[in-house]
């Protein structure tokens, strides 16, 4: 069951930054923990570390531009008992410093949160050099890590305060735009704990960061087509909820993901392999397909870039397709599957396929044709609640079960010309 | 208990003295590791673990205790020796040094062996942990010290220079850095490599109180690791690599290698001649 949002999703909603949400947090867990301090370096207003140097000048330590610094001395200090947010830019932050983390708070397992900022495309004119896009794949390699992906301000508020409960490293990945506040005080959030933001049966979207809100665009726009789509809110990358993912993945069948990240070793490629040795499902993954970013505005770089609500929705509509043909491929062999050879036969007159409006077809390679250009009276005249009437015709006169079985159950026009297309392939093959 | 501290010198140096031997025992036994460095660090580590340190080897986390952060972590076969003679653990632990399942890493663990601080080998970041840990120390108003061992090699490197500019910048007078300045690294001699002077001028102009020593002269290191001013302290220690083992001397070859078992024999011959000396009152 999908978890409560806010009231007006789709709606005009209030805008604010995720960023902001780092701000709030760690006066928030400040107040709650004198251990915590806040590290920067030199970016302390447009990181919202500021909020805390504010409340707590005692605590604050300015860093200057030395990143591997930073890593180290927060090392440094969790030794002696303090937990440190360390806060720059993702880029260089833990772009520049990842062996230092690596080694000095991954392999040493302190309590430091490492917090990127200005990640994604969405920076915008800054261009390429300040868009981080590699750093949850250099994150979620180390042992020892949390990493989070907060999907608006209030959860961004509530990712940090978590970070700053866990034990051990925390990656915090933040965003510089303003993007929609969805989530509410309510809407539940917990390291490792995927969420269902909307329920669906025909195609899983997982997204993170600000982009759930454009996945749940989509599913909106998918609903139009007839497509069902449910939405995860994957804001934990690392631990990552394996048991909620393989249950979508039973469930629709078809995944689409969707991150402000290189696909590869991101969002995508977490939740791919979190599936892969359980329950492996078709996946489309939108992101930056293995480039760097560019100047622009924010809107422009994801059209350029194909991180839109169209190429989600396009990306749901390739995928169930492709997981009607794998299901074919993949179905277990029906027993007495019957001749696929026979599919090419010829058959007598009197077995020859009477359509509704009187034309006959009488090869599996008419019927596909016939299909294609079948208005959707004719098509539900003999597909329907009650009957299948080619479903049934193939099985009964060229003996082909396996096709039979598919066509049964992927009952609509599109799926049954891809189905006898690739069964026609494969038996000619 | 806190380790009780050892004033007399001549005690002192047969300490260092058994610490080089164990040295090459353990390295000859792992059949890897690093020789030079952890012989020209003997001394400094008997003054800091047998005078200096405040600290309990049953009880390695004690919080009155002065921290230690070894950044060259290659050199830590002279830590592992240098705390089993003082009692963290076993000698006969020693052998284990690089073996699968032991607690005495190639480069140190903090998580394997309690006492270590820090994990360390990648150069140029235990500088500016042991600024991180001075700092928080001051926070919470603690008097610990922390001493921080490094490499002159590792002086190369960026990070320890930026830590350099924040322990002037934070007044961490609660921390002491000693250089090993041995002058080889592993593609040669510094001052080929990236040469580093002059040093001592370095540091001072970034802010920090320097003193240069004899780093064999133990006597000296304990005075140099006693000294407190209004700036965070840096102590040159000019060592000799390899010292205690003639044909390891001031060789960069023998930066990265243990001897073989015959190699080894010849060095314990030496070691033991030297024992002899220093037990005469020649030394």
């Amino acid at each position: 069951m999908a978890v409560r949002l806010a009231t007006d999703v789709y709606g005009t909603l209030p805008q604010a930054p995720t960023r902001n949400g780092y701000g709030e947090g760690i006066v928030s867990a400040g107040k709650k923990n004198k251990d915590i301090v806040v590290l920067c370096a030199d970016l302390t207003e447009s990181t919202r570390a500021l909020a805390f140097k504010q409340a707590f000048p005692d605590r604050f330590v300015e860093i200057g531009v030395a990143e591997q610094n930073m890593a180290t001395v927060a090392a440094g200090m969790a030794l002696m008992g303090k937990i440190p947010f360390i806060t720059s830019y993702a880029v260089f932050s833990p772009g520049r410093n990842w062996e230092q983390i690596r080694t000095t708070i991954c392999y040493n397992d302190v309590p430091v949160k490492i917090a990127g900022h200005h990640a994604g495309i969405s920076v915008g004119p800054d261009g390429a050099t300040h868009q981080a896009l590699e750093d949850v794949a250099m994150m979620r390699a180390l042992p020892n890590i949390t990493v989070l992906v907060p999907c608006d301000a209030i959860e961004a508020r509530k990712a940090t305060l978590a970070a700053a409960e866990t034990k051990g490293p925390v990656y915090l990945r933040f965003s510089r735009e303003k993007s929609p506040v969805f989530t509410t005080e309510e809407t539940p959030f917990a390291i490792g704990q995927a969420e269902i933001f909307r329920d669906g049966t025909d195609v899983t979207i997982v997204a993170c960061g600000p982009l759930v809100h454009l996945a749940l665009v989509a599913a909106k726009m998918l609903e139009k087509e007839g497509i069902n789509a449910q939405v995860i809110n994957n804001h934990s990358i690392k631990p990552i909820d394996k048991k909620a993912l393989i249950k979508a993945a039973r469930n629709t069948g078809a995944f689409v993901t969707v991150e402000e990240h290189q696909v590869t070793g991101g969002l995508g490629s977490a939740v791919a392999e979190a599936i892969a040795d359980t329950w492996p499902v078709p996946i489309r993954r939108i992101g930056v397909q293995d480039r760097f970013g560019e100047s622009g505005s924010s809107a422009e770089l994801f059209e350029k870039y194909g991180i839109t609500a169209k190429a989600v929705v396009k990306a749901a509509r390739d995928v169930v397709k492709v997981r009607q043909l794998c299901s074919v491929l993949h179905a277990p062999p029906v027993e007495s599957g019957g001749e696929p050879g026979k599919l090419l036969s010829e058959i007598t007159p009197d077995q020859d396929f009477r359509l509704w409006g009187g034309e006959t077809i009488h090869t599996v390679p008419e019927l596909k044709e016939a299909l294609k250009n079948m208005d959707d009276k004719t098509f539900h005249y003999h597909v329907n609640a009650r009957k299948n009437d080619f479903s049934s015709w193939i099985d009964h006169c060229f003996g082909d079960r396996m096709l039979a079985e598919a066509l049964r159950t992927h009952p609509t026009k599109e799926a049954m010309i891809a189905l006898i297309a690739l069964r026609l392939k494969e038996v000619k093959d | 208990m806190p380790a009780k501290k050892i004033d007399d010198e001549k005690q002192l140096k047969l300490i260092a003295n058994q610490i080089r031997q164990d040295i090459i025992t353990m390295l000859t036994a792992a059949g890897s590791g690093h020789s030079g460095g952890p012989l020209g660090m003997a001394d400094v580590f008997t003054a800091l673990y047998f005078t200096a340190l405040k600290h309990d080897p049953k009880k390695p986390n004690w919080p009155e205790r002065d921290v230690l952060i070894l950044s060259n972590g290659h050199i830590c076969p002279v830590r592992y020796a240098a705390m089993a003679n003082a009692g963290y653990f076993d000698r006969k632990e020693l052998l284990t040094l690089r073996k699968l399942g032991s607690r005495l890493q190639g480069h140190p663990h903090r998580a394997a062996l309690p006492g270590l601080e820090t994990s360390s080998g990648p150069l140029g970041s235990g500088l500016s942990q042991a600024c991180g840990a001075a700092l928080a120390l001051r926070m919470d108003r603690k008097p610990n010290r922390v001493y921080c061992v490094t490499s002159d090699g590792e002086h190369d490197e960026g990070n320890t220079w930026e830590a350099v500019l924040f322990a002037n910048k934070m007044r961490l007078t609660n921390l002491t850095v000693i250089i090993d300045r041995n002058n080889i690294q592993i593609d040669g001699h510094t001052e080929d490599v990236l040469p580093l002077e002059p040093l001592r001028e370095k540091y001072e102009s970034f802010g920090w109180h320097v003193i240069d020593v004899d780093g064999h002269d133990i006597r000296h290191i304990i005075d140099a690791l006693g000294q407190r001013t209004e700036k965070p302290t840096c102590i040159i220690a000019h060592t000799t690599p390899g010292k205690g083992v003639s044909y390891m001397e001031n060789d960069p070859e023998w930066h990265g290698k243990p001897p073989t078992p015959e190699q080894a024999q010849v060095a314990l011959t030496e070691l033991q001649h030297w024992r002899e000396r220093i037990q005469a009152g020649e030394d």
